[in-house]
């Protein structure tokens, strides 16, 4: 990928009126979604855990059988469907949202430790970089999982870990261009010390880029943590996720196929949304990053 | 391409396989007794007993390190509590299963994605083009477990036509090999549709078409060959997306093969199992890395002489 | 101002023997590092309230110069002292209170300006690094520097890309003079510049320098500029100075076969005037390989036996502080 720094400040301002279509209706479910999980405990017409064996496998309110005391219908323990899409959405968001988080702290901070001490640290990260690139990461975290057991604390730092490896290069090469001349030098001729020179100026500079990063990570975390619930080996119960419900549905789909495909919807419609809004804002902030 | 470089490509191939192999012995020692991880809590206090002796845990630690190293490279990767047999052998008897799958797939993948991707770029803003794009951008956002459960909603449950468990017949290949190749596919016809679209507008190509050559055969002689080098160089990123999606894929479809030993094993704890399948995808992983790296070279006259960066 | 001048008749700046080398990756695991002596071993001051200009073509190390002196690339060896100070025996604090006296003005404006910062931020930065003054203070400081060089209030909000050339480097001197340095160092300030608009730099500096009572170390590759500007000439050639003097009797009576190759190469105004371009022969060597013995014999059309085995230092001329580094201008040569 092409180093240069965007130079345009212009493009921080978003206009709604330049959005396409697509990416507006995405907007609009990203931030529908948000208010969701945001507002679970309000919305959600159950609490997720409640059970009703009585009426159980209830179908959604649009199938014969179905009523609106259970608009998306209930699960084998007679649980309320759109309640515990709700509280699913909001732990899967949760996670996501630390993950990326984490992954972007923790890359940012190994690329310019990489930068600013070079010789064998830059060599040791990009061994690293190297490593990690050589592991598919579910095949990483599963091993990760299997060694130390699972555990919430320990499933979100796994999720924080996935992707470390971009923030690590992209922020290693800004980092690296942007100190070898142009104004982190002439800053630093001026008397200032290298955290000033990183934080004010050169990390504000690949700031767009963190953040599209940033964009694109999140659906995929999205896919991975999903992913692993589904196997059965990321979010336990008594919580839930989006992929917990999809794994447990399974069994299911032949008498009571909306416990699985309702929530694999949200997990597809929801991941797409992100990754049309990332998607467009690399687009729009950063050109330099299309084709990485 | 000097050997130079491919020996310092090999050297940098061999750190990382050594790196991953430390990088378990490392988490594995962090994760508790060795002996009670890997023969369990319940074991025989005989068997913890033989066991800490024979991979010598009484010794110290670099000592260990250095025996386990040789173990691994002896191709000795401890004993599968379940059946206690070699992990290597029970990882062995999954393999063919998921390497089938993964050919299969990887046959459908390029069979459609790449036609489909220059057909795409051959025939720019057209409906097919259109199709293939939108395909991709969804294909980005579907986890195959989502598209296992739609398919096997679809075929198992609907309309009942293909089997949804298991490995006997060819018909239970179908819906495993969809699910694969469906994303796959998409990426792959976007990959070689942009690929493409970058060569027919090089200069090169205009000049092919001035000098009278037949526009076909400008696209087979000139486009297609430059087209295949941004095409092999996604080859390890392809790798590693195979071995995530069959370890997903096995498990919707109860497909006996790596993955869903690897995720049985992970439920049990059962740790040289894990270990022996940890290290075989990160050899895998970067041995593919290497030859494309070399295949780069050779493909791409402009680094087959002199230094390459 | 309070001059913190200890011997006013000392030179404020004063470079002996310095050396420069880079160690430079060649790429590959096995493939090791060579060094590059980009400037291999010069002296010279710069007296207090005069300009020096330091001359060559691009790769005679004289950034190099400059940025040894800032620190930028820490010097091989040899000793710079600023107004009695050895800068090798500062620390940390000492560079930077250092800083507030020796300022850098860039050859690229443009990549010299944070481009996410306001104009007025970036003058208002090197206070705020070295605390000085308030808030209020400080934009005072920098709006009155900034309309010293010229820029209007209208521009203090704008960013560096809504501005021309000529108008970023107003603002990277602005930034350079606020701290009320007291050595300049103007590394080829103008060359990215248009000609007309590099003129109105030169004079703004030229007036700077007067008000705010400035030594300046001028490095360029234009001499006519460097004729214009200048109290002093230094001539670099490959890490080495080979002619050192007072503008005038470098222009007029240049005695290196290299200076006067360059100065014959400068366009005259009247061309039918008796005129002579000297062409020198060939590129000049890698500075990973340089030759041996002066480093111009393969060059130059004087050349003795003497030239080719032992290398020329810098000699005083007969005309008062001009000095040269040449075997046979000095009439030795043919001895070795």
């Amino acid at each position: 990928m092409t180093t240069a720094l965007p130079t345009d400040r212009k493009t921080w301002r978003v206009d709604l009126g330049d959005m396409p279509p697509s990416v507006l209706v995405s907007a609009a479910w990203v931030s529908l979604m948000a208010v969701i999980a945001l507002l679970a405990d309000v919305v959600a017409p159950y609490d997720y855990q409640d059970m009703d064996l009585l009426g159980r496998l209830k179908p959604p309110v649009w199938m014969d059988g179905g009523t609106w005391a259970h608009p998306l219908g209930t699960d084998d323990l007679g649980r309320d469907v759109l309640s515990r899409i709700i509280e699913s959405l909001r732990i899967s968001l949760f996670v996501a949202l630390l993950g990326t988080l984490i992954g972007a702290v923790l890359g940012t901070v190994i690329g310019f430790t990489a930068a600013h001490f070079r010789g064998w640290v830059d060599h040791v990260v990009m061994v690293l970089i190297d490593f990690q690139a050589a592991l598919p990461f579910i095949i990483l975290a599963l091993a990760v999982l299997a060694f130390f057991g699972n555990s919430f604390v320990l499933f979100v730092l796994v999720m924080g870990v996935y992707g470390w490896e971009r923030y690590a290069r992209i922020v290693r090469g800004l980092a690296l261009s942007a100190s070898s001349h142009g104004y982190a030098v002439a800053v630093r001729t001026l008397g200032a010390n290298p955290v000033r020179v990183y934080l004010r100026h050169i990390l504000p500079n690949m700031g767009s880029a963190i953040i599209v990063n940033m964009t694109l990570n999140f659906p995929e975390t999205i896919l991975v943590e999903t992913s692993l619930s589904f196997l059965g080996l990321g979010i336990q119960p008594p919580l839930t996720s989006l992929g917990n419900m999809v794994g447990f549905g399974r069994d299911y789909l032949l008498t009571a196929w909306w416990i699985a495909v309702l929530p694999s919807i949200v997990i597809f419609v929801t991941t797409l949304a992100f990754s049309l809004l990332g998607d467009w804002l690399r687009d729009r902030l950063d050109p330099t990053l299309r084709g990485t | 391409m000097t050997t130079l470089s491919v020996a310092s490509k090999i050297l940098r191939a061999l750190i990382t396989v050594f790196l991953l192999v430390s990088f378990v012995f490392v988490v594995l020692r962090l994760s508790g007794d060795p002996a009670i991880q890997m023969l369990g809590v319940d074991a025989d206090p005989r068997a913890l007993d033989a066991f800490r002796e024979r991979w010598g845990l009484d010794r110290p630690i670099w000592d260990q390190y250095v025996s386990y190293l040789w173990n691994i490279f002896q191709g000795d990767f401890g004993h599968s509590f379940i059946g206690n047999r070699p992990a290597t052998e029970v990882v062995a008897e999954r393999l063919p299963k998921t390497l089938w799958l993964m050919g299969l797939t990887t046959i459908f993948t390029f069979g459609i994605g790449i036609p489909a991707g220059v057909y795409a770029a051959l025939h720019r803003n057209t409906a097919v083009d259109r199709l293939t794009m939108g395909l991709t951008v969804a294909s980005f956002s579907l986890p195959n477990f989502v598209v296992g459960i739609v398919l096997i909603m679809l075929f198992g449950v609907v309309l009942r036509v293909l089997p949804t468990a298991g490995s006997e017949t060819w018909l239970h290949y179908i819906l495993p090999v969809a699910t694969m190749a469906t994303a796959d596919a998409a990426i792959f016809a976007r990959f070689s549709r942009s690929a493409m679209l970058e060569v027919l507008s090089a200069p090169f190509m205009r000049t092919a078409r001035a000098k009278g050559l037949l526009w076909t055969e400008a696209v087979r002689r000139h486009a297609l060959p430059n087209a295949s080098i941004p095409i092999v160089t996604v080859g390890g990123i392809y790798v590693g997306r195979q071995i995530a999606a069959a370890t997903i894929t096995e498990n919707v479809f109860a497909w006996p093969g790596i993955g869903k030993l690897l995720v049985a094993s992970v439920q049990n704890r059962d740790l040289a199992v894990v270990q022996c399948i940890v290290i075989l995808v990160g050899v895998t992983m970067v041995v593919t890395n290497l030859l494309v790296d070399l295949a780069y070279g050779w493909l791409d006259p402009r680094t087959r002489s002199g230094e390459s960066k | 101002m309070t001059p913190r001048t200890t011997r006013p008749d000392a030179p404020l700046l004063s470079v002996r023997d310095l050396r420069q080398s880079f160690r430079v990756s060649s790429g590959t695991v096995f493939g090791g590092r060579r060094s590059v002596r980009a400037v291999d071993g010069i002296s010279f001051d710069v007296p207090r309230g005069r300009v020096l200009g330091i001359v060559g073509e691009s790769g005679c190390g004289k950034s190099s110069v400059a940025k040894s002196i800032l620190n930028i690339h820490t010097p091989t060896s040899g000793s710079i002292r600023f107004d009695g100070t050895d800068l090798a025996t500062l620390d940390a604090a000492g560079w930077r209170a250092l800083r507030q006296d020796i300022q850098y003005v860039f050859q690229d404006p443009l990549g010299a300006l944070d481009p996410r910062m306001t104009v007025l931020g970036q003058v208002v930065e090197p206070l705020i690094i070295h605390g000085l003054g308030d808030a209020a203070e400080r934009r005072a400081r920098g709006g009155e520097m900034l309309e010293a060089v010229g820029l209007t209030g209208d521009m203090f909000c704008t960013f560096p890309h809504e501005l021309s050339g000529g108008q970023r480097q107003r603002v990277v001197l602005a930034r350079a003079l606020v701290l009320k340095p007291r050595l300049l160092i103007c590394d080829e300030p103008v060359s990215a510049l248009d000609v007309s608009i590099q003129a109105q730099v030169i004079r703004l500096l030229e007036a700077l320098k007067e008000s705010l009572d400035l030594t300046i170390i001028f490095i360029s590759h234009d001499l006519s500029l460097v004729r214009y500007v200048c109290d002093d000439i230094a001539v670099m050639y490959l890490g080495r100075i080979v002619e050192h003097g007072p503008t005038g009797t470098v222009f007029t009576r240049p005695r290196h076969p290299y200076t006067r190759a360059l100065m014959s190469a400068i366009p005259v105004p009247e061309p039918d005037q008796d005129h002579e371009t000297i062409i020198l022969p060939g590129e000049p060597p890698s500075p990973f390989n340089p030759p041996p013995g002066c480093r111009f014999h393969p060059r130059c059309s004087l050349q003795e036996p003497m030239c080719r085995s032992t290398d020329a230092d810098l000699e005083p001329m007969d005309a008062p502080a001009h000095a040269v580094a040449c075997h046979v201008v000095h009439g030795r040569g043919t001895a070795a």
